[in-house]
């Protein structure tokens, strides 16, 4: 469905892109068949900017995430550009990745705990990362870098030696934080790192994401179903459904006048503290083995017409300068006669959920 | 199966057994000084010498009336003890000390055999709803499951009633559903299937513990509004428990918020989200992301996180990350630890390296009580001990530790830091909710 972005499709800026995704697809193989988790995406980071990824569960928001680092599970296939440092990491070896791992591309995962070892001291941590990285690196360089890189996330040297169980949760995260910038990668991708952290630590936390792009000029991919978050940590959103890009662009453009009726329907139906009354999506999102035609929205779409049903939409770009998937915004010369008469829509359950 | 013989009998004497009308007016619940502390059995070792470790205090003392057909909100973060206090509502956790009445009746410390009739009328959704349905039952077992513990013979009867119950809550058509496993289901039809169990034995006292946080944001309206639905129609009451301000504000006619085991504020919604009085409410208001792009990320943020229960902060528990402590706030030796890592991670390694020699072991903080003695370390001399505390204070004077420090003195072998005499807040009325804290004195 998606027409890949012509040159010069955004803003033009002195300093090139970090990263550059095109026409990537990721496919899982299962007994029912294909799924196809990611569908044609394509999208670019500069460095020190943070691109926020969000939708619904099941969108392949995630997939995603690991198709860039090349971090997909036995039976996963990826194929399309992530351009990185004049490579495209889809084709490179695992061997090749790893030595790129780190250094160069970092991740944050959700849950810290799972990712530190329980015998192991900090220390040891980042003695193991960066001798990993950094062969010859001495042990008092080691103590420097590593006290740097927790002083940064507020970690106190006085903790340097204990082991993980001795920290909170959000100390845990800001360690994987800690331990993720003290190799400085170029681009960094954060899987949900603040879901399973509560309200005034998952604050504390994005405000360090927020911070970092100032204090590591590090480019971010930010993975996400909290759209709070992305309004307050990303310069950037892309949304996504059922494997597509729906919608990408300034974060501040997209939410104060989102282009996408899937944009603007999830942005509704978030229960904020200004909610006055329940907003909901009908349904659920689609089954990835056999998605709907045309558009993948059209069967939940408020708005859908005869053309979404029938025809791929065309990435164009709406008025407020995002791009967007969506025949709402043309092309008009590639609707067919009819094509904008309201489609009639099959009932959908009131249990048909997610 | 009933799993005693003479479950049957109790529901039925129960049934004789009408409230009578003029409780009807009082509160459906009342929760009184509500203790739930579990004891901590320490290692193996310890163990055989069987001695106690001490406590975790989940619940410290909670008190709030239930009125029929309210929602009062618990809000709090992971630790504070909500999701115990409703465990203990309905019977899964064990008080120990407190009392809680429901209809006038103790319910609190009482033997399973008598709380059992009392199960049919409070009845619980959990958070997570993968984990609360059995993965082996198709749904008309598992919603006729409660039906059969109290007693209902399997027939026709209850196989409407299930199918009654499937329909209440949007799993309609019933003949698509009522075969179908756990598995076969999304995350809201499970969370739908677990609020069908809740309502089959027509309680009158739902205890939601964070319905909707495992589900997706756009299933969560959905599930929300089948919520106040049910209410409506079966004339039900709720303990909402959360940690999402965002839902308590929508659903919440009453929102009680608990830290580390105890209410800090309580009153109705529009209040406190209009006005919140403690410190600890105010900063959980600012810090939920808005998806709102005008708001930038909440700079002031309270430091740290949520203390471990076992060894709670003297006086307020919130008094160690609250940005208007003050005097009376409890302020005790860790504190001081706390201030000099805090201080420690923001310099330059040398003057970290430095200030440690001179400081020493600022461990034995952590479980002094009363006065602060810090002992210099190698390099260092009661009197520079001294000094660096003074010039931690001149170089931030706002720090409110600060307020609760009586003065720092050098002696020959230590420096000692007294503080302020503290006391703990209690609940008291201000401009229309309730707070505890000192502020409102």
């Amino acid at each position: 469905m998606t027409v890949t972005a012509e040159e010069g499709f955004r803003p033009q800026d002195d300093r090139s892109d970090i990263l550059s995704v095109r026409d990537l697809r990721v496919w899982y193989g299962t007994e029912r068949g294909t799924v196809r988790a990611v569908d044609g995406v394509d999208f670019d980071l500069r460095p020190g900017e943070t691109l926020g990824l969000v939708g619904e569960s099941g969108c392949g928001k995630s997939t995603l995430g690991r198709g860039v680092l090349g971090l997909l599970p036995p039976g996963a296939k990826a194929a399309g550009d992530v351009h990185f440092r004049g490579k495209n990491l889809v084709q490179l070896s695992q061997k090749e990745l790893q030595t790129w791992r780190g250094p160069e591309i970092g991740l944050i995962f959700q849950e810290p705990m799972t990712r530190l070892n329980p015998l192991m001291r900090i220390s040891q941590h980042f003695e193991e990362t960066l001798r990993v990285h950094e062969p010859g690196i001495d042990k008092e360089e080691v103590r420097a870098r590593a006290l740097a890189a927790l002083r940064g996330m507020g970690i106190p040297p006085t903790r340097y030696r204990n082991y993980p169980h001795e920290f909170s949760g959000g100390m845990r995260q800001r360690l994987m934080i800690a331990l993720t910038l003290v190799l400085r990668p170029a681009f960094i991708v954060a899987d949900e790192p603040t879901t399973a952290l509560d309200v005034l630590v998952e604050a504390q936390i994005i405000k360090i994401l927020h911070d970092l792009r100032r204090n590591y000029d590090t480019a971010m991919l930010l993975i996400t179903h909290n759209l709070g978050i992305v309004a307050e940590a990303c310069d950037r959103v892309a949304v996504m459904y059922a494997g597509h890009i729906v919608e990408e662009g300034d974060a501040k453009q997209v939410f104060s006048e989102p282009a996408h009726p899937y944009t603007r329907e999830l942005l509704r139906s978030t229960i904020s503290l200004r909610t006055t009354g329940l907003h909901y999506i009908p349904g659920a999102p689609p089954d990835l083995v056999d998605p709907p035609t045309g558009c993948t929205f059209h069967p939940r779409c408020p708005e859908s017409m005869v053309v979404c049903r029938d025809v791929d939409p065309v990435e164009q770009r709406a008025a407020g300068g995002q791009r967007v998937a969506c025949w709402l915004h043309g092309p008009e010369d590639r609707i067919p006669a009819g094509g904008r008469d309201p489609l009639e829509r099959g009932e959908i359950s009131v249990a048909d959920e997610a | 199966m009933p799993t005693k013989p003479d479950t049957a009998r109790d529901a039925s004497s129960e049934s004789a057994r009408e409230p009578a009308p003029e409780l009807e007016r009082g509160p459906l619940l009342d929760v009184r000084d509500l203790h739930v502390h579990f004891a901590i059995h320490g290692n193996f070792v310890q163990r055989l010498l069987s001695r106690e470790s001490g406590s975790v205090r989940a619940v410290d003392g909670v008190s709030f009336a239930l009125r029929p057909g309210e929602v009062l909100g618990v809000v709090g973060e992971s630790g504070s003890g909500k999701t115990t206090l409703g465990r203990a509502i309905v019977g899964l956790a064990d008080p120990t000390g407190g009392s809680i009445r429901y209809r006038g009746d103790e319910i609190a410390m009482v033997s399973d055999r008598t709380f059992r009739p009392l199960r049919r009328k409070i009845q619980m959704v959990f958070q997570d709803p993968h984990a609360s349905l059995n993965p082996a039952m198709d749904l008309e077992t598992a919603l006729a499951h409660p039906l059969r513990i109290h007693g209902a013979p399997a027939g026709e009867q209850t196989r409407q009633q299930v199918r009654d119950a499937l329909d209440r809550v949007g799993l309609s058509p019933v003949e698509r559903f009522i075969n179908k496993l756990p598995g076969d289901l999304s995350g809201g039809q499970k969370q739908r299937a677990v609020i069908a169990r809740a309502i089959i034995l027509g309680p009158e006292l739902l205890v939601a513990d964070e319905p909707v946080s495992m589900l997706d944001m756009s299933v969560r309206a959905k599930i929300l509004e089948l919520m106040l639905e049910l209410k409506n129609d079966l004339d039900l009451t709720y303990l909402y428990i959360t940690h999402d301000l965002a839902t308590a504000k929508f659903f919440c006619d009453r929102v009680a918020i608990m830290y580390l085991g105890r209410i800090v504020e309580i009153g109705p919604t529009d209040e406190i989200f209009a006005d919140p009085k403690h410190p600890y409410t105010k900063a959980l208001l600012a810090a939920i992301p808005e998806p709102d792009p005008r708001r930038s990320v909440p700079r002031n943020l309270p430091r740290g996180e949520i203390p471990d229960a076992a060894q709670p902060p003297a006086g307020c528990h919130f008094h160690p990350r609250c940005p208007r402590a003050f005097e009376p706030c409890g302020w005790e030796p860790r504190d001081l630890q706390a201030l000099l890592e805090s201080h420690w991670a923001g310099v330059a390694l040398e003057d970290y390296e430095r200030e440690r020699g001179v400081v020493g072991d600022v461990e034995t903080l952590q479980t002094m009580t009363g006065d602060a003695v810090l002992h210099p370390g190698s390099n260092g001399t009661a009197e520079a001990v001294r000094e660096l505390l003074e010039g931690l204070r001149a170089d931030d004077p706002d720090e409110p530790l600060w307020k609760g420090v009586r003065d720092v003195s050098a002696d020959g072998n230590g420096v000692v830091t007294r503080f302020a005499d503290h006391r703990d807040p209690k609940l008291q009325d201000a401009g229309g909710v309730q707070v505890a804290c000192h502020l409102y004195d």
